[in-house]
């Protein structure tokens, strides 16, 4: 994509740059009209959410972005649904701070719940206006209104009165009440339909998509050179030499951050490199590496949270105690993108286009970071790789801005490297769950102890309070502080989430240890402590079941009072022929896992079927799914979502760990960090159980649990051999 | 030094240092959008066009190595008017999620179905064993590769 000088305009004192594709065309689709209040964009305003635009188009800006997901499709297909015009209507924005409403983070797969909700309030508000400007201008009441694909209808009949005639580039002036009347969902017509997703064409075509798509003219590239992990200061560098390298225009250093300009990209590669070879990074004193982890987190300053506790006035007779011992390591999101942001620094303003999760949490923290005022930055969305929760996209974003405020008016592509992505990144913290029960006399649970360890799983830099937590804050010559350590409360929580069982067990008590000080970088990966939680929980049901002698679905069904979630495992044990499971010890395995995620959003139930060799090698052949994530948007985008979420749970429990020692992560390219390769991908099936009458709910998270326990209950039925701690390798198979 | 090639049909002829990177050349200079930076090392597909019809990595190719021969980017392949039928295929299967491997997958996938026309599951697996995804897009780009088969009547196309 080329963009001509011509192309720059300014808008509003800030710089705006236009595309020609018309896909990144809406990066840049300029700031609606002033609210009522003369505030271009609160969230209270319709026409901060949507606008009817000439060419009979309805534009909609929500908060939330995209990275694969779907979510952009799901909410235009409740916008077209709410409006009653044509699917094809419906052009989405990227999220920028200079315009969209602000919706904080796209996390914690609540998108649909949030942005969703939102959205379908502020356009059924905006066809109540129309219909009103409709019945003044017909001279006839609302009653006898509605609408077909934009154009009035009076008792069925269509008007000379539309959307367009109606308010085209105009402002709805209005704001968004508490309660609006929303459509019925008897009719419904978009939602729950597979609709494609709007995204998908131009990238198969190759048309520019994504952040590094975007080339602007006299646009330069940066380079950084990174300490082997985090938080090691940069004792020494030579500079000199770098400078009169081909191409290089400079070299940044501030503190121990160091990055290199160049005018093309390799000449910035070649830099770094030789820039790197000159640095010597302080070494430090660290008593923990990738095997003793597990055990550390126990002895680890840390502070206690209770997280539930439940007694019962009869005391239970218990028969038999079990307890047992779960761990993850630490895991790297580890997406295909390495990283990037582009910015430009005009002498007043900076203006930022990032991959990352949350544009405005975002900007106010780069603008805290770089000394600027929040209004002096715009912090725009574009696609990159999926990101799986926070990796290192915010990071870089500041980075660019960085760069680009040393070299005024010239764009700054910056790019990380496969190495500084997986040592720079924060990482899923490392976990340890312990677990202990009692059974009575009839083989139930009677009692429920579960004790989790963990770094905290939120160091987002969420504004200008956060901005202690981006990596070039904590490098430059004056660091910021770092922010207090964060524990997510219940009932979502974050290294607790899901630690509560679901099941009906007279007397639970679950605690939560947050170590204060890890000894690597970590934040929010997918599901948070939800992997490790339902990990244990779910292979400490089937190690019950065994000591009770039942059947792994039997045996939840007998502790399970919430019918949406019988109706999942039942459906699942039929869909997978679970009564036609093999013998124990033969070297096929089945396992099964469930969860309802967060307790409160998707019910996910996973079969997974596997070979166990002698030798301990895993083959995974099958996973069969079965959901309930209530009122479904769109069937396809939640049989995505879920059958994603089980390819890379089985890549997470079977091979991933990163591996580190005091002085540097060596797990820092895909050789030395592998995951789950083509062959290795079981067949995957998914049914999604229809609940239109409930809630809709997230699903993006929800099978990364189950299916950890699933594979880990097939091992054990496959060979005898429970692991407890993943991934779940050969070696682990083997020696027990 | 001057290198001359062919790209999607158009000659090329640029002045340039030799050693840089085939991937640069395409995204920076042709402005190409098809071929991704993933990796630079040649662990992960991301930037693979055809060569001479052969999936090559072009991270690691420096551009003098492919001096006189023939390139095809995605975007080379098809396009909205005139598609190629993985890329319908993929529309079709809803084959991604993020996208980002899908360059490397389709292209692979073309050379594959260029030397078989007609692939079984096992063999599409092991053609693209080292092609990564991390969205676990995998089953439906599977079944994406398997329609784009059966489309081209098990010619390749
Ligand atoms: S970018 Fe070339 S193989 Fe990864
Ligand atoms: S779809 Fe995201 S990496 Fe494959």
């Amino acid at each position: 994509m080329k963009t001509t000088r011509r192309e720059f305009i300014s808008t509003g004192g800030l710089l705006m740059v236009y595309f020609a594709s018309p896909v990144l065309a809406l990066a840049q689709y300029t700031s609606p009209n002033p609210g009522q209040s003369g505030k271009s964009h609160g969230n209270e305003f319709v026409d901060t959410w949507i606008r009817i635009e000439s060419g009979g188009k309805v534009v909609i800006s929500a908060g939330k972005v995209e990275f694969g997901q779907g979510i952009r499709t799901a909410l235009a297909q409740i916008a077209a649904e709410e409006l009653d015009v044509d699917f094809s209507r419906i052009q989405m924005t990227e999220v920028d701070t200079s315009y969209s409403p602000d919706e904080f983070y796209t996390f914690s797969a609540i998108s649909i719940q949030q942005s969703g909700g939102r959205v379908r309030k502020a356009c059924a508000q905006a066809r109540q206006i129309l219909l009103q400007l409709a019945a003044d201008e017909l001279t006839v009441t609302t009653a006898g209104l509605s609408v077909s694909d934009g154009v009035i209808l009076d008792g069925g009949q269509a008007t000379t009165a539309n959307y367009w005639s109606l308010l085209e580039g105009k402002n709805f002036n209005a704001v968004v009440p508490d309660e609006v009347v929303v459509k019925d969902r008897k009719d419904y017509t978009l939602i729950g339909q597979p609709i494609q997703r709007l995204d998908i064409p131009a990238k198969v075509y190759a048309q520019a998509s994504y952040l590094c798509d975007m080339r602007l003219p006299g646009m330069v590239h940066a380079r950084l050179v990174r300490p082997p992990r985090t938080g090691l200061s940069l004792l020494r560098a030579e500079t000199d030499g770098i400078n009169s390298m081909p191409g290089v225009i400079k070299v940044i250093r501030d503190g121990s951050f160091l990055a290199v300009l160049a005018k093309r990209e390799q000449q910035a590669v070649n830099a770094a490199k030789s820039l790197a070879s000159t640095c010597h990074w302080q070494t430090t004193v660290d008593e923990t590496n990738s095997d003793n982890i597990s055990a550390w987190l126990k002895t680890a300053p840390a502070k206690t949270y209770p997280v539930t506790s439940r007694s019962s006035d009869k005391t239970a007779d218990v028969t038999q105690t079990l307890s047992a011992e779960y761990s993850r390591p630490f895991l790297a999101h580890a997406s295909i993108a390495p990283s990037s942001a582009l910015a430009l620094w005009d002498g007043n303003n900076l203006s930022v286009w990032s991959h990352g999760q949350g544009m405005y949490p975002l900007r106010g923290a780069i603008a805290r970071a770089v000394d600027l005022k929040q209004d002096q930055v715009r912090c725009v969305h574009v696609e990159s790789g999926g990101v799986y929760g926070h990796n290192g996209a915010d990071d870089a974003a500041c980075d660019a801005a960085v760069c680009a405020m040393s070299l005024p008016g010239q764009p700054v592509s910056l790019q990380w490297s496969r190495t500084d992505e997986f040592c720079g990144e924060p990482l899923g913290s490392a976990m340890t769950v312990s677990t202990q029960a009692g059974l009575d006399q009839h083989g139930r649970i009677a009692s429920w102890k579960q004790v989790v360890w963990s770094g905290t799983h939120s160091t987002r830099p969420s504004g200008p309070d956060g901005a202690g937590n981006l990596l070039y804050a904590q490098s430059k010559d004056q660091p910021l502080p770092s922010p207090p350590l964060r524990s997510i409360p219940q009932p979502s929580g974050g290294a607790d989430r899901n630690s509560v069982p679901i099941y009906v067990i007279p007397e639970i008590d679950v605690t939560k240890h947050l170590v204060e000080a890890m000894p690597l970088r970590v934040s929010a990966l997918r599901s948070l402590g939800a992997y490790a939680n339902v990990f244990a929980i779910e292979s400490f049901m089937d190690e019950l079941a065994l000591a009770s002698k039942a059947d792994p679905f039997e045996f939840r069904l007998a502790h399970l009072s919430d019918d949406r979630a019988s109706r999942v495992l039942n459906r699942l044990r039929d869909q997978s022929d679970w009564s036609n499971r093999p013998e124990g010890g033969s070297g096929e395995g089945w396992g099964m896992g469930f969860a309802k995620y967060k307790n409160l959003a998707a019910y996910t139930a996973v079969v997974i079927k596997l070979q166990v060799t002698d030798s301990g090698d895993i083959r995974l052949d099958r996973a069969q799914a079965v959901v309930d994530a209530g009122l479904v948007v769109n069937p396809d985008g939640v049989r995505a979502q879920i059958e994603g979420g089980i390819v890379q749970a089985c890549s997470w429990t079977l091979k991933e760990q990163v591996n580190y020692r005091p002085g540097a992560i060596l797990s820092k390219d895909w050789s030395t960090y592998p995951i789950l390769t083509f062959p290795e991908v079981p067949d995957v099936d998914v049914e999604i159980i229809d609940q239109g009458d409930h809630a809709w709910m997230g699903v993006a998270e929800a099978a990364q649990g189950p299916t950890a326990a699933a594979i880990a209950n097939a091992v054990a039925h496959a060979c005898g051999v429970r692991v407890r701690n993943t991934p779940i390798t050969p070696n682990k198979v083997n020696a027990t | 030094m001057t290198i001359d090639f062919t790209v999607n049909g158009k000659s090329v002829s640029l002045n340039i240092d030799p050693e840089t990177p085939l991937l640069e050349v395409l995204r920076n200079d042709l402005e190409l959008n098809g071929p991704k930076f993933g990796c630079g090392l040649a662990q992960c597909g991301a930037c693979s066009v055809l060569l001479e019809g052969r999936s090559t990595r072009t991270c690691v190719t420096p551009v003098s190595a492919v001096n006189g021969m023939k390139i095809t980017t995605l975007e080379g392949l098809g396009n909205e008017d005139h598609p190629h039928p993985l890329q319908l295929a993929f529309i079709e299967e809803q084959a991604l999620q993020c996208g980002y491997c899908v360059n490397s997958m389709i292209i692979s996938a073309a050379a594959l179905l260029q030397s078989n026309p007609n692939p079984g599951n096992d063999e599409i697996k092991q053609a693209l064993a080292g092609n990564l995804c991390r969205c676990g897009a995998q089953p439906r780009i599977l079944r994406a590769i398997k329609r784009a088969a059966a489309a081209s009547g098990g010619n390749g196309s």
